[in-house]
């Protein structure tokens, strides 16, 4: 399994594996959004805690079709299902590798685009707490979406119909906590709420995501 | 009655005969409730002395926000049929429910619209149900895109049910979420069975025959689609036969 994450990493990291292109896209919301609501830092403080999050949630999107679309063209994914590895634990790594490239570097970059979105100070421990806690359940969603939509020739689409209305409780959730840093309010509710999303996902979703990997390998 | 007795259905042969015969009933009885029910309702019910003529809507909105849901109940109790049984008449079911499904979604949404803005002066607010119910139409249009996307039959059953699994308990954390994110202007439920008080009674029985009829709709309109995919996916392997020989 350890070798498994090291490829994938390995993979991601080389040229045009894609790594950091999440990290760029959100860059390119963060910077979008004053040029659409205006450059008021009152409104842009306000507003932030939600826009990061969103950012953050879109470029997770983005980059979810090529969790498994390389290995299954090249039928490196039919080799990992004849292992000895349980479907599962493939699907689960995945989603770790997916998190790493992805998500952990989004967490590491928010308080920096924050700072860009005049993010007041007491929000940014909530912020980045809120993303790492939130950032895995996107990830371990979205596999179930690249999963689903494996063996479909375009469709990025259909991931993107599919999986955001999935993404929809931890949202609700993650940016609520953020927001509640903002203004100062108790985050522990949320932060719980949040925290047994993205463990019960991580927990129950690998199996359905690996159900799903088995019917489109079949 | 001896439950077992259900599965026979399950044979498509027995399910197309079967419902040659049941189908036009359902189909009258459904007309005739909602041709019953809409009238009694429209013309011959009081005014509400607040709301005035606008709550006649209820006739409409109430029912299909009740199939809105229970349609999506249903696909769910066909998806575990196919994936435990995997009887096919079970998942075609479960396809053909789902475009019903989301355009009485969209009547629900819509009407609540139109009643919505002389009653609280906005055609929509992210109110909690009415942010769910958008959420669930979110659910339908995507578990109708899986299907439609998918070539192989059997493939796309699998996968739409599998969906369908996950997709419930998400659209269920949804509900409880968008409760927690927003306080709503929609009141809570009028209609429940172990409730002393409901709407009042000359509104309640025409309600009732509406929602009956759009029960009898339901289910005549799957039985209906549910045998043209039977007969079309027929066609199609007699075309190949035919290609074949």
């Amino acid at each position: 399994m350890i070798a498994l994450l090291t490829r994938d990493l390995k993979l991601a990291m080389r040229a045009g594996g894609g790594f950091g292109l999440g990290l760029a896209f959100f860059l390119i919301v963060v910077t979008l959004v004053p040029f659409g609501v205006g450059p008021q830092s009152d409104l842009l403080s306000k507003i932030a805690p939600g826009i990061l999050w969103l950012g953050a949630l879109l470029a997770c999107l983005l980059s979810l079709d090529r969790v498994f679309a390389l290995d299954w063209e090249d039928g490196s994914l039919d080799l990992l299902a004849t292992s000895p590895l349980p479907m599962e634990g493939i699907v689960t790594i995945k989603a770790l590798a997916h998190w790493l490239t992805t998500g952990l570097p989004l967490v590491l970059a928010a308080p920096l685009f924050g700072l860009l979105l005049s993010l007041p100070t007491p929000g940014y421990a909530p912020l980045v707490l809120s993303l790492l806690l939130g950032t895995p359940a996107l990830s371990v969603i979205g596999t179930f979406g690249a999963a689903l939509t494996v063996g479909l020739k375009r469709g990025g689409l259909l991931l993107s119909l599919l999986v955001l209305p999935l993404y929809v409780p931890t949202l609700i959730f993650g940016a609520e906590m953020a927001r509640r840093g903002v203004e100062g309010l108790d985050t522990t509710t949320p932060l719980l709420m949040l925290a047994g999303i993205t463990c019960g996902t991580i927990a129950l979703l690998p199996f359905a995501s690996a159900a799903v990997l088995k019917v489109n390998l079949r | 009655m001896n439950l077992n007795a259900l599965w026979q259905y399950a044979n498509p042969k027995k399910f197309i005969q079967t419902t040659e015969k049941v189908l036009p009933l359902f189909s009258v009885l459904a007309v005739v409730c909602l041709v019953v029910g809409l009238i009694w309702g429209f013309f011959f019910t009081p005014e509400d002395y607040r709301q005035g003529s606008t709550v006649k809507i209820i006739y409409l909105h109430v029912p299909a926000a009740l199939m809105a849901i229970n349609v999506w109940l249903m696909m769910l109790v066909t998806s575990l049929i196919w994936i435990v049984r995997r009887h096919h008449v079970s998942a075609l079911a479960a396809r053909a429910a789902a475009p019903i499904g989301a355009v009485m979604t969209v009547i629900a949404l819509a009407t609540g619209a139109i009643w919505g803005q002389p009653m609280w002066g906005t055609w929509w607010a992210w109110d909690p149900r009415l942010t769910s119910f958008l959420i669930l139409f979110l659910f339908y249009l995507g578990y109708i895109a899986l299907w439609e996307a998918i070539e192989n039959d059997d493939t796309a059953a699998d996968l739409t049910s599998i969906l369908c699994l996950v997709g419930s308990v998400f659209a269920l954390l949804s509900r409880y979420a968008v409760n927690f994110w927003n306080q709503g202007l929609h009141q809570g439920a009028s209609l429940s069975l172990d409730k002393e008080e409901n709407v009042a009674d000359v509104f309640w029985y025409p309600l009732l025959v509406c929602i009956a009829g759009f029960v009898l709709f339901f289910i005549a309109l799957v039985l209906l689609r549910t045998r043209t995919e039977i007969r079309a996916r027929r066609m199609r392997a007699l075309l190949a036969r035919e290609r074949m020989g």
